[in-house]
């Protein structure tokens, strides 16, 4: 099985959103970059395949070369090999066909995205290098098994959980659950001395056209203080939910 | 010309989510000068959707469609936007209105936004305002294809009613393979989702323990809301995953949100942060959370919760 682990670069999630050039740019001043977290779960999952399975493992990214070393990242967690398409992601629709272009070129049986990134939240990435490759798709997903060319998946629905089955080729949005928290790994030292010597190829964009642009940016309104009520007088908080805020 | 909205049922009666895309749908149309058609897949009743502005429903009835399935839904849907000719389709941000979407942005070559929070600030260029960085800032995008897909997020516009009457047509779309087959569903019938609530409870490592959130079940009981939970309580194994809401669980938009010993990492205000009224519960009032609630509670959950849970019965009984 040929994987391919598409990996988003994206600011960790402890970082403060600023903006530049007139709030037309994200501001990158002091950002650490990091392994999108939906996808770190898939790319997770992936080495479980590799381990048990044999599936070559091929991880991914549209960026320019500031992306890289969350690729090599990716490597020393044990990815095989790297690919970045040489060209700024503007859209999810540009992103998707570029990954499109990809996933036939290199044949991949299964690709692994993750269900958002959680810088630009479009959530669309994965759902449309599906339609376009005509693979099937489940996104949400919290749970996949592969036998053969068969796959049965779990997907996170409002209010449960919905088991499918389908079949390879697949793409598949992942999440949290797909592996545990705790089953993430820290590259080790020999994980990154190997990832220096696994092939990391540029390749050249299909110069596929976004369909959405970005305009401005905008901060949300600060909120005013918080209205604190003594814990003697909770009466006065249900009044203030009830009357105020008009909330229950 | 319409506006094109996809109104979720589930098992036949809609979703409060349908009225909001709606009523969003209703907002564009007036915008641009034309009229609403909703598509609906198995829908009992659809006479409702005049109340929030729609004109025309393409009713789609069809025993293969009774479980969802994202092909062959964004299918239906491209084919009721082809028929006609709606320039904007509008969906929600269900889990299932989500799956569907770019795959019926590919469908029908359209440009996609997810997330938005607000009627378009102008139609030409198509300009929408949508969330991003997981509710840490908004992105003004234009969508520049001639046919335009916009995803609401939840809460975000609310219900607008409008009297109208409906007219209403049948609809056979032809379906394409299916691909993904569901073999079961698991979902709890008797409670409150995350994602439909309108009241959210949710409790941290404040609690101490698993065993001490038979409190907070009783308190969201009280409250008709659904229980959540801040992402180390989910790694603790105390709550299930699908608790956990922050910035790699789940999102809340709810109208009343109840942290109860959840200090506030930028991880979790991120995800809760569409919610509209916050309330803190919390012993320290340090608590990065009290920066960004509405009202708050310095004390102890163990005494603050029970005696709250009395209170609101008591204004339950008195309300009712």
């Amino acid at each position: 099985m040929k994987i391919l682990v598409c990996i988003s670069h994206v600011p960790d999630t402890t970082s403060k959103i600023n903006f530049t050039d007139g709030d037309t740019k994200f501001d990158t001043n002091g950002v650490q970059y990091v392994i999108n977290p939906n996808d770190e779960f898939g790319l997770t999952r992936a080495m479980w395949f590799k381990e048990k399975q044999g599936a070559q493992v091929t991880v991914v990214n549209v960026g320019g070369p500031e992306t890289e070393p969350t690729l090599r990242k990716a490597l020393a967690i044990g990815a095989d090999a790297a690919i970045r398409v040489n060209t700024e992601a503007k859209d999810g629709f540009q992103v998707a066909k570029e990954l499109a272009n990809v996933v036939s070129d290199g044949g991949f049986d299964l690709v692994i995205a993750g269900r958002e990134s959680i810088d630009y939240n479009g959530g669309m990435v994965p759902g449309m290098i599906a339609a376009l490759t005509n693979a099937n798709f489940v996104t949400n997903c919290i749970s996949l098994e592969v036998d053969g060319t068969n796959a049965t998946a779990i997907r996170e629905i409002d209010g449960g959980k919905e088991t499918v089955a389908t079949s390879l080729p697949l793409v598949i949005g992942g999440q949290k659950g797909l592996v545990e928290e705790s089953d993430l790994r820290i590259p080790n030292m020999r994980g990154i001395m190997m990832a220096r010597k696994k092939p990391l190829s540029v390749v050249e964009p299909i110069n596929a056209t976004a369909e959405t642009n970005s305009v401005k940016f905008e901060k949300p309104v600060p909120k005013g203080a918080v209205t604190l009520v003594d814990a003697d007088n909770l009466d006065e908080l249900i009044n203030l939910l009830h009357n105020e805020a008009k909330a229950i | 010309m319409s506006v094109l909205v996809y109104t979720e049922s589930e098992q036949g009666k809609f979703k409060k989510t349908a009225f909001e895309v709606a009523s969003y749908a209703k907002a564009v149309a007036d915008q641009m000068g034309t009229t609403v058609t909703a598509i609906t897949i198995n829908a009992a009743d659809t006479s409702e959707l005049g109340n929030y502005g729609v004109d025309k429903v393409l009713n789609v009835s069809n025993g293969d469609l009774d479980k969802f399935n994202a092909n062959a839904y964004a299918s239906a849907i491209a084919q009721a936007a082809k028929k006609e000719e709606a320039k904007v389709v509008v969906v929600s941000s269900s889990a299932d209105s989500k799956y569907l979407a770019p795959i019926l942005a590919i469908g029908l070559e359209a440009g996609y936004a997810s997330n938005v929070v607000a009627v378009p600030s102008s139609t030409s260029p198509f300009t929408v305002k949508r969330s991003a960085f997981t509710n840490k800032a908004f992105n003004m995008t234009t969508i520049d294809t001639d046919i335009k897909i916009v995803g609401v997020s939840k809460n975000a516009f609310g219900l607008v009613e409008s009297s109208g009457s409906v007219s209403s047509e049948d609809f056979s779309p032809t379906l394409p393979s299916l691909g993904v087959t569901v073999q079961s569903v698991d979902k709890a019938t008797d409670k409150v989702t995350i994602a439909d609530a309108e009241i959210v409870v949710s409790a941290g490592r404040g609690l101490k323990g698993p065993e001490n959130w038979g409190m907070i079940e009783e308190l969201a009981e009280v409250l008709g809301a659904a229980t959540a939970c801040s992402k180390p309580v989910s790694d603790l194994g105390w709550r299930p995953h699908s608790e956990h809401v922050g910035q790699t669980g789940k999102p809340v938009a709810a109208n009343l949100y109840i942290a109860i010993g959840i200090s506030g990492a930028i991880q979790h205000l991120a995800g809760i942060n569409s919610s509209k009224i916050k309330v803190v519960i919390n012993t320290d009032p340090e608590a990065p959370f009290f920066k960004a609630a509405d009202y708050g509670v310095v004390g102890d959950a163990f005494e603050v919760v029970p005696a709250l849970i009395e209170k609101l019965k008591a204004f339950k009984a008195q309300n009712a």
